[in-house]
């Protein structure tokens, strides 16, 4: 039995490492050939997503960075800008959960920093499986704790994301972290080492051995029986030196000393040095032998793919050497030079005078193959819904309410927020627990809306629907607060590309995000990919999440979602034809995730968020509260329990789903489809509401007040719960639930 | 005295020290400069001088990490040793959250802080008892009046022995607890197992004030509340209006 050779160990396939041997004319040696392992692998190299990427639309008059960087960054008026990226953590915090989501939230921090914004928020969208397993709590529990440890310390606002549970996530959680800063457009950095001469200063953190492999071993492949044996992989956070970090930065930014600026994350200084020279159109030259090391004799390769946190690289000119080391020298951070940028377009590793690595910078950074994979549809797939008739009408829809509300993906997400620091920077016009998150600017009067969003579950059923959902409900949600939405940053959450049916998922979903951004004009500013989110070769659901964000224009006029006066006219804005496929409804009550989900009318969906808009502008809105998980019903019973009263609602159109008629009354309760909110305004204003409508569909349903939420259909009464009993069952579920042994 | 007997609002200064790991001194900053016609100004944690200062500010956050114990190293920092000295000389110090550890491992103030009964990390409004309403930092507010001011912290869990606590009553120097809506001082309405509910805490001189909730976070209504206006406008009329 032979050895595997060394590059199949790092990761690389055979073909790929004759592609190294022909780029450098040669075989390259242990040092680069870790090095090309990283920028070649699929986490840093995208090699399977870069081609269907490519379509994403990218363009926009408020772009004033599209990907490629760090992050994007979006023109929000008036000299003031928002840079804005979300990332994964996934198989980090699948084995090791708090330093997984702590060192994700630091690395997602420091792509906002080294674009010279100030970080104003986070937002986290976690996926785990079922929490009736001691595991899927542990993670929850270690996640949010990572989450918060780092977040708090950094002074990060956590003021949004989302959770949901569901077995496809039980061996390979999902943790996504978004990161937001403020930033002038005069104070804007880029990752560029440019200026022959120009020098290269690497400072925070010492280098160690921690997190090495972290990009190639660990998030490049699927999770086995090795999995436990990968923790070493796994990076530890120091948010103390990190907000130092982002500090001595912002100071030197803001005293002109910084040619470039850019943060270590996945691959190391190899990944770093490279996309900067690469940016600069520059070669660097860099002597690993000035690295300031954590323990001692580590080799060269080690030093060079240390995924060691809370370093960044500085390209300064010579004459500001000097002073940029004393910004360091105050924040109590070491700092080297370790290298100069030269004009030879490769990147040099040098251990004092003996030159130990030479690769031409596109190859490392451009060059990586790219893999196209024939897609095949999976047979769960289906074109045809659910007949309505499919399963027995619920006996007790009150029962079925209350239980929704209960179910860990629609409760209150109380527990998680409050571990989190939401209220640190003073700027929370509207606080968690709402639509989406809303930040004042201070010393002006527009602010920034946020929200992310992402079900898995509908994008298994139909990933390009399920797509166009997802972005048309960030939307939405925007709109809900009186936000405008204005730019997506994205993170595709898939397992193995390598299969056809993964590959599927991926393409449709990234074509059906491609529509729908191009239909609500919220183009993509950059994001991650992450692949191979499977463990023993059951992969998750495919889960394109999106990060969006609003432009709100007086932060004094925003909705909130509670009912918040007796009388008030409810209404059901929007169309289309609630569905049992896909719904929580089907999941938590039929034990089913089966059909095909109704597809999201883009046009309409314009239109309708445009009114919600101008509604609330005017002021004509009193509360406002998209329709999703656990439809009609759940998206009433929220709004009874956050403004503390009740409603009575008669939907005069439900049928028994024959055709023709109207929706099977539990599906016109419980069931999900895109495109519907529901709005109270004052009597007095709904006809001036009828004109503004136009074409948008508007349904008077109902009145607020009262303690019970009732439902009534045709005059019967479908349900009737106290408002109180509602917020029982929603308010502590999850903390019930983490308490549960 | 450091601080001048007839200050005027334009004229008063309020000094913000900036440890390594502070996150809450732009919010205080902030809050003087926005609501009180008074200036503030950033104190670098190794500054020694805090000549012409009428009050200090030790904000919140994670002074060198908190990794260790919540503010056992900033009390080893060069500008403590000022502050000791302004407070001794009647200066107005004013520690919120973390600035309150700082203060306790300090020596400055009596008592100690336990991890929250939780364990976890604990961010919300909650309601506060004013229990003494003549501090130079709670003048603003009528004795007995329940204001709604924000926490965030993990080590808030307040603690002193028998004596200590006798001794403090006896002095008036429990100025705010935890309470619930109608301002009672119940269990329930506890976040972090404070014991007796106490949020914050003064000296026998009254100069020196710890507190775990963030009024800074709760001064402006667009973001939540208006509540906390008060204690800067206390040290304010205690300043102009003096004692």
């Amino acid at each position: 039995m032979t050895a595997k050779p060394a590059y199949e160990l790092l990761g690389l396939k055979a073909r790929e490492y004759d592609d190294i041997c022909a780029r450098l004319g040669r075989e390259p040696n242990y040092v680069e050939l870790a090095i090309f392992s990283l920028m070649w692998s699929e986490h840093c190299g995208y090699k399977h997503s870069r081609p269907l990427l490519k379509g994403l639309p990218v363009g926009g008059d408020c772009i004033l960075q599209g990907p490629g960087e760090n992050a994007g960054i979006i023109d929000i008026g008036n000299g003031l800008a928002i840079a804005m990226k979300i990332e994964s953590h996934n198989h980090p915090s699948a084995i090791e959960p708090f330093q997984g989501a702590a060192t994700g939230i630091g690395g997602i921090v420091r792509d906002i920093f080294a674009m010279g914004a100030r970080p104003i928020a986070c937002l986290d969208p976690l996926h785990f499986g079922s929490l009736e397993k001691a595991r899927q709590k542990f993670l929850l529990d270690g996640v949010v704790a990572g989450v918060a440890a780092y977040g708090n310390c950094m002074g990060i606002p956590t003021i949004g994301g989302e959770i949901h549970f569901e077995d496809a996530y039980e061996g390979n959680c999902l943790v996504n972290v978004m990161c937001v800063g403020q930033v002038e457009h005069d104070g804007i950095l880029k990752a560029s080492a440019h200026g022959e001469g120009n020098l290269i200063i690497l400072f925070g953190s010492t280098t160690g051995r921690d997190g090495i492999g972290g990009a190639s071993i660990l998030a490049s492949a699927e999770f086995d029986e090795s999995a436990g044996e990968k923790r070493p992989t796994v990076q530890v956070g120091d948010p103390f030196t990190e907000k130092k970090l982002l500090e001595a930065s912002l100071e030197m930014r803001d005293r002109g000393l910084l040619v470039g600026l850019q943060d270590l994350g996945a691959g190391g200084l190899s990944s770093s040095a490279s996309e900067m020279a690469s940016k600069g159109g520059s070669g660097i030259d860099m002597d690993i032998a000035r690295v300031p090391l954590r323990e001692a004799g580590m080799e060269p390769f080690e030093i060079m793919i240390s995924e060691s946190q809370e370093r960044m690289l500085a390209c300064v000119t010579p004459g500001n050497e000097a002073a940029a080391l004393a910004v360091c020298a105050k924040w109590d951070l070491d700092a080297t030079v370790i290298g100069k940028v030269t004009d030879t377009g490769r990147l040099r590793i040098f251990r004092g005078e003996e030159m130990i690595g030479d690769m031409p910078v596109a190859a490392l950074v451009d060059e990586a193959p790219t893999y196209l994979v024939e897609p095949v549809r999976p047979r769960h797939e289906v074109d045809e819904p659910l007949a309505e008739d499919h399963y027995p009408p619920p006996e007790d829809p009150a029962a079925v309410l209350l239980k929704l509300l209960a179910s860990p993906n629609i409760c209150s997400r109380r527990w998680v927020y409050q571990q989190y620091d939401h209220m640190v920077q003073t700027n929370n016009a509207l606080w968690p627990g709402g639509e989406a998150a809303v930040l004042r600017l201070k010393g002006r009067r527009d602010g920034v809306a946020l929200v992310t969003d992402g079900n898995g579950r509908r994008c298994y059923l139909d990933p390009r629907r399920g797509a166009r959902a997802v972005v048309a409900e960030a939307a939405r949600n925007l709109s809900c607060t009186g936000a405008r939405p204005v730019a997506i940053t994205n993170c595709l959450n898939f397992g193995n590309p390598e299969k056809g049916g993964i590959y599927h998922q991926f393409k449709e979903a990234v074509e059906g995000m491609t529509e729908a951004c191009e239909a609500l004009e919220t183009p993509v500013t950059g994001g991650n990919v992450s692949f191979y989110n499977e463990s023993f070769g059951k992969a998750i659901y495919p889960n394109p999440v999106v990060g969006m964000l609003g432009v709100v224009d007086d932060v004094d006029r925003i909705a909130r979602h509670g009912f918040a006066g007796d009388g008030d006219v409810i209404l059901l804005l929007g169309s289309g034809r609630p569905a049992v496929d896909g719904s929580e409804y089907q999941l938590r009550i039929h034990g089913e995730v089966a059909g095909r989900i109704p597809d999201v009318d883009l046009e309409l969906e314009k239109k309708l968020q445009a009114l919600v808009r101008e509604a609330i502008r005017e002021g004509m809105i009193i509360s406002v509260h998209d329709v999703s998980d656990g439809g009609l019903a759940c998206c009433l019973a929220e709004s009874a329990i956050e403004g503390g009263r009740g409603a009575v609602v008669e939907l005069d159109d439900a049928g028994d789903g024959a055709d023709g008629s109207g929706p099977r009354a539990d599906i016109m309760l419980f069931g999900e489809t895109p495109g519907l909110v529901v709005a109270t305004v004052a009597g007095d204003d709904l006809e001036r509401l009828r004109q503004m409508a136009g074409d948008v569909p508007l349904r008077v349903i109902g009145r607020t007040g009262g303690e019970r939420l009732v439902i009534k259909s045709g005059g019967r009464e479908l349900l009737s719960v106290p408002v109180s009993d509602a917020a029982a069952s929603w308010e502590n579920a999850l903390e019930k639930m983490m308490q549960g042994t | 005295m450091t601080a001048s007997s007839q200050t005027k609002a334009s004229t008063a200064r309020f000094g913000v020290v900036v440890f390594p790991g502070s996150n809450c001194d732009a919010d205080s900053h902030d809050a003087v400069n926005s609501f009180t016609g008074a200036e503030a100004r950033y104190l670098w944690h190794k500054d020694t001088e805090l000549a012409g200062l009428d009050c200090v500010i030790l904000p919140g956050g994670f002074s060198y990490g908190d990794y260790l114990r919540c503010g056992a190293i900033a009390r080893f920092s060069p500008i403590m040793k000022a502050v000791r000295r302004f407070a001794e000389d009647g200066g107005l110090v004013i520690g919120i959250c973390n600035g309150f550890q700082i203060l306790l491992e300090a020596g400055m103030l009596p008592g100690a802080m336990h991890r929250n009964a939780g364990l976890k990390f604990v961010c919300k409004l909650v309601n506060l008892r004013v229990e003494n309403a003549a501090t130079p930092f709670t003048r603003a507010y009528a004795p007995g009046q329940r204001i709604s001011i924000p926490i965030a912290h993990m080590e808030g869990n307040y603690f002193i022995d028998a004596e200590g606590l006798a001794e403090m009553e006896q002095h008036d120097q429990i100025v705010v607890r935890y309470c619930d809506e109608a301002g009672e001082v119940t269990m329930e309405a506890n976040p972090n197992g404070s014991l007796g509910n106490i949020a914050g805490v003064c000296n026998r001189d009254g100069n020196v004030f710890g507190l775990m909730p963030h009024p800074e976070r709760v001064c402006d209504p667009v973001v939540g509340g208006a509540d906390g206006r008060g204690v800067f406008e206390s040290i304010m009329d205690f300043l102009v209006n003096k004692r």
